[in-house]
């Protein structure tokens, strides 16, 4: 069982939170503009990396925050706050 | 010739304390402080063990949890269906019988006794599990920094750390799995059991190395045993495991076993020193070892009579909780095993763990003699042979051999046979020494039974039970409840030795004919507020909420993005910027969630706060023409005259006496109204209402008279009609999709090519032709009865009643391009006969609803 840093409360226990998949999938602005194929591509695709991995996570039993790590898929390890560049959403 | 208590000697044991015991029916008796197995050899018994499969003749092999043949099942003072007798601590009045390797549950579980097991949750900076010298070394290094350390050790005796710090030492605690981030599960024992929960910021494996025997003829044999055992049972337990003895190793360490024997009084005839190429090519003996071959170094062969022959092919690092979690390994070719490489940071390993094992020369399987006799894996009576046979099937690796042979899949999870095995498929392969690694490892370490495991978690505790604030009334009036989700519902109200068939025929009467009363207190409840919050919900539901008046209430359809019915209810309008949502009982807490997602990571510029206030508001919702008389004999400050308080409208006001809302709105399509009070109220008005409606044959009704009158109106309940690949307009409500509003969730896929076809299973009613089968929930419908299987399938029922209201019984069903097949028949193939169906209306009663305003 994980331990899963929720950046409200603290590391806590992974059955206090819902794994939310893939970040950084944003809705579309405009649904309407898309192809059916850019429709389906926004609603059922995600990566699926081997290494780092932005994630969404919910921490639903606790302090009901959604918030973002990247973790590595490989060793489960969260991977720490500052490990990438560029703004967090 | 036999083993015995030695006159002295035994650092575990107190011999001012006998502890009697029964094993297969002889009472016998021992010391505290023995181990079953040890008080077995005290008393003379090294064999009386079975083998599973071949039931040949087996004895004590080990002296712990690597026990392949001493296994036995305990019925006092608790019972255990099968453990090894090697890790059973004696305790007075201890009753046990030999099993051979595969245990048998009670068929009634309430004959045996089972122990009290609690679950205890602690967090620690280091877990160390072994407490021998590594471990306490371990224990003491972690300690000078103030950390709180954790010593967790299966056996009954561990030394003192010293340590002045902070380190608490558990004894007779076995560590059955280690997971992720330091989160490891440790089994303490006997007694009282208890499931140790540990999160720590460190762990170290300190959990010592397994010695492995060597495959020869006949090396399963009663009085075989290894080195290592042989030499606890005398140092600890004061033990004699043999009279006559000889010993066979391929290093110092288990030759040396020779010496302690010797000092314990046993009679040691014969070394045996692989490393200089003598060999003991095979044990024999009918019910136990009674002769060895030896072959010396110039050829020729030698017997001893022994009753003992200790064993020692060098020393395995003990890796199972190492390599569950992920740990690697290397083989090593000095030690001529596997020892630990790369694992997660949080974990390290020390001592003989860590490969700090003794060198010795590899010997795997003596080549003399008959393979089929040459055991690697006692438990599954597996042999070299049946490795080669194996292998000679095709296979090459040892993750397929296991599979094939299931070489260490047994109870002792294969700490003999693993690295064994392994060795002797890349042997026979020809392939270099510890080109396999040994099949991988899991968890639990140890045999724990789900008794344990689950703890208190059982029963009533299993999972939290939710009750209505009337569910006391409910109990008394002898309802028969239904599980929903977590809440206890009231499924039907019996009369006394009433079928459920006849109660729910007469509540539905009831509502149909006069009035009835429902506890409808489980709908969840959500709290929407903001100055956004009417812009949320057009964009969170399928129709429009903002244009939604003050006091009025409407039905929703909320839709996943992928445009499949999420869930329903009803918005309440309280002021401009308040709303009170319904969601369905099982999906409150999915659809605040989604509130909650959409909030913070799309639209977090919104201004809306969502609460859930299920539990705040007891809802009795009394359904039925007379419903209106009810209420107002009940006392209201509220006119509930037709005129001024119409359909899907609410007013705030008083009945009986208490602060009520009262909503018209029905899930019967008869007249009826809500009462939405503050919980701790709802008992009083539930009882006020049932005494108000006496006059007028007011009936409680449940769950199930719902289902069959919400049914009758085609009204489908999600999740139940739904199931996650339905649109709205499957459903035929294409009138509550408001696709001029703006974009709302799912509003987009429900152009996608797939969800336009017109041959998707779409939502009708049917009525079975005779009028009388009730067709079951679930079953297909064809359109033409083939006879011949497989048919066709052109949807399925999922809702079917009796109606006492129709007199029929009838179904709700989604039906391929059903919309269009209104007055068509289709069949349901039931195992007993074809039931054809008309095609109907999914609106079977009412459809023009004249009935709701009474």
């Amino acid at each position: 069982m994980l331990l899963v840093p929720c950046p409200w409360c603290g590391p806590r226990e992974e059955i206090e939170f819902r794994y939310g998949g893939q970040a950084g999938i944003a809705y579309p602005s405009d649904p309407d503009a898309l192809s059916d194929e850019a429709w389906a591509d926004f609603l059922f695709m995600r990566d699926n990396p081997k290494g780092a991995f932005a994630e969404r996570w919910y921490h639903v039993a606790g302090c009901r925050r959604w918030f973002e790590a990247d973790r590595d898929t490989a060793t489960h390890a969260f991977l720490p706050a500052d490990h990438r560049d560029g703004p967090r959403r | 010739m036999t083993s015995g208590r030695l006159s002295h000697g035994g650092a575990w044991i107190d011999r001012s304390k006998p502890v009697g015991f029964a094993f297969d029916g002889t009472e016998l008796e021992g010391f505290e402080g023995d181990t079953l197995a040890s008080a077995l050899l005290a008393n003379g018994v090294v064999g009386g063990f079975r083998s599973p499969i071949l039931g040949r003749p087996r004895g004590i092999y080990a002296s712990g949890v690597e026990e392949p043949n001493a296994y036995v099942e305990i019925t006092q003072p608790w019972f255990d269906p099968i453990v090894a007798a090697t890790t059973v601590s004696l305790i007075d009045g201890l009753v046990a019988r030999s099993r051979a390797g595969v245990g048998r549950l009670p068929s009634d579980p309430d004959s045996v006794t089972t122990p009290r097991v609690g679950h205890r949750f602690v967090h620690v900076e280091v877990l160390v599990i072994g407490g021998g010298a590594s471990g306490r070394a371990a224990a003491r290094a972690a300690s000078v920094d103030g950390d709180r350390v954790l010593l967790v050790d299966e056996h009954p005796v561990v030394e003192d750390p010293t340590s002045s710090g902070d380190v608490t030492v558990l004894t007779n605690a076995t560590a059955l799995g280690v997971y992720d981030d330091g989160y490891t599960v440790v089994l303490e024992r006997p007694g009282e059991d208890v499931v140790w929960h540990i999160r720590a910021g460190r762990v170290v494996l300190a959990t010592g190395a397994i010695e492995r025997p060597i495959a020869f003829a006949g090396n399963d044999l009663p009085g075989v045993m290894l080195a290592g055992a042989a030499e606890t049972y005398v140092k600890r337990y004061g033990v004699r495991p043999g009279e006559r003895a000889a010993a066979f190793a391929t290093n110092d360490l288990g030759l040396g076993v020779a010496d302690v024997l010797l000092e314990a009084g046993v009679d040691v005839v014969r070394t045996v020193d692989a490393r200089s190429g003598e060999l003991v090519i095979e044990a024999m003996g009918r019910e136990r070892l009674e002769r060895i071959l030896v072959r010396t170094t110039d050829g020729g062969e030698e017997a001893f009579d022994v009753d003992l022959l200790t064993v020692s092919g060098g020393w395995n690092p003990n890796l199972g909780l190492w390599r569950s979690i992920g740990g690697g390994l290397r083989y090593d070719d000095e030690r001529a095993t596997f020892v630990p490489d790369g694992g997660p940071p949080w974990l390290s390993v020390e001592g003989s763990a860590a490969g700090d094992v003794p060198a010795g020369t590899p010997l795997w399987s003596v080549e003399h003699g008959d393979d089929a006799a040459k055991f690697i894996d006692l438990q599954r009576d597996q042999t070299v042979a049946d490795i080669a046979e194996a292998l000679g099937g095709g296979l090459r690796s040892v993750e397929h051999v296991k599979r094939a042979t299931y070489i260490g899949t047994a109870v002792d999870q294969g700490r003999t046979s693993g690295v064994l095995a392994a060795e002797i498929v890349s042997h026979l392969l020809g392939e270099a020494a510890g080109a396999q690694g040994p099949s991988n490892a899991r968890p639990p370490y140890a045999p724990a039974s789900y008794l344990v495991l689950a703890g208190p978690t059982r029963g009533d505790l299993l999972d939290p039970i939710r009750t209505t604030p009337m569910h006391p009334w409910h109990v008394g009036r002898g309802a028969a409840f239904e599980n929903v989700g977590q809440w206890k519902r009231p499924w039907f109200f019996p009369r006394e030795a009433e079928p459920m068939e006849r109660a729910v025929e007469r509540e539905c009467l009831a509502v149909r004919n006069a009035v009835g009363a429902m506890d409808a207190s489980t709908l969840g409840k959500i709290e929407v507020v903001g100055a956004d919050a009417p812009a949320f919900l057009d964009r969170m539901y399928t129709n429009r909420m903002s244009n939604l008046p003050v006091g009025s209430i409407r039905y929703g359809l909320m839709l996943g993005l992928d445009g499949m019915v999420l869930d329903d209810g009803v918005a309440m309008r309280l002021a401009e910027d308040r709303y009170v949502v319904t969601t369905t009982t099982g999906g409150a807490a999915t659809v605040l969630d989604r509130f909650e997602e959409w909030l913070q990571t799309e639209w977090p510029d919104l201004r809306v706060y969502c609460t859930s206030v299920t539990e705040q508001w007891a809802v009795v919702a009394i359904n039925g023409p007379r419903s209106r008389d009810v209420v107002s004999r009940a006392g209201t400050d509220v006119d509930v005259s037709r005129e001024v308080f119409p359909f899907m409208t609410f007013r705030d006001g008083h009945v009986a006496g208490v602060p009520a809302r009262l909503a018209r709105v029905s899930f019967s399509g008869e007249l009826a109204y809500e009462l939405h009070v503050p919980a701790w109220h709802g008992l009083e008005v539930w009882e006020a209402v049932m005494a108000a409606g006496e006059p007028f044959g007011i009936e409680p009704y449940g769950t199930e008279a719902m289902h069959v009158l919400r049914a009758e109106k085609g009204y489908v309940i999600v999740g139940q009609d739904t199931d996650g690949s339905v649109t709205p307009h499957d459903l035929g409500m294409d009138w509550i999709v408001n696709l001029s509003k703006g974009d709302f969730v799912g509003r987009r896929s429900l152009r996608r090519v797939d969800l336009v076809r017109p041959d998707r299973k779409q939502l009708v009613g049917l009525a079975p032709a005779d009028g009388r089968t009730l067709l079951p929930e679930g079953a297909q419908l064809v359109l033409e009865d083939t006879g011949e299987i497989p048919m066709p399938l052109a949807g399925h029922v999922t809702s079917s009643y009796r109606s006492p209201a129709l007199g029929r019984t009838f179904a709700l069903a989604m039906l391929a391009g059903g919309h269009a097949m209104h007055g068509r028949t289709v069949y349901a193939p039931l195992p007993e006969a074809t039931v054809p169906c008309a095609v109907t209306s999914s609106v079977a009663y009412d459809p023009e609803g004249e009935r709701r305003d009474g």
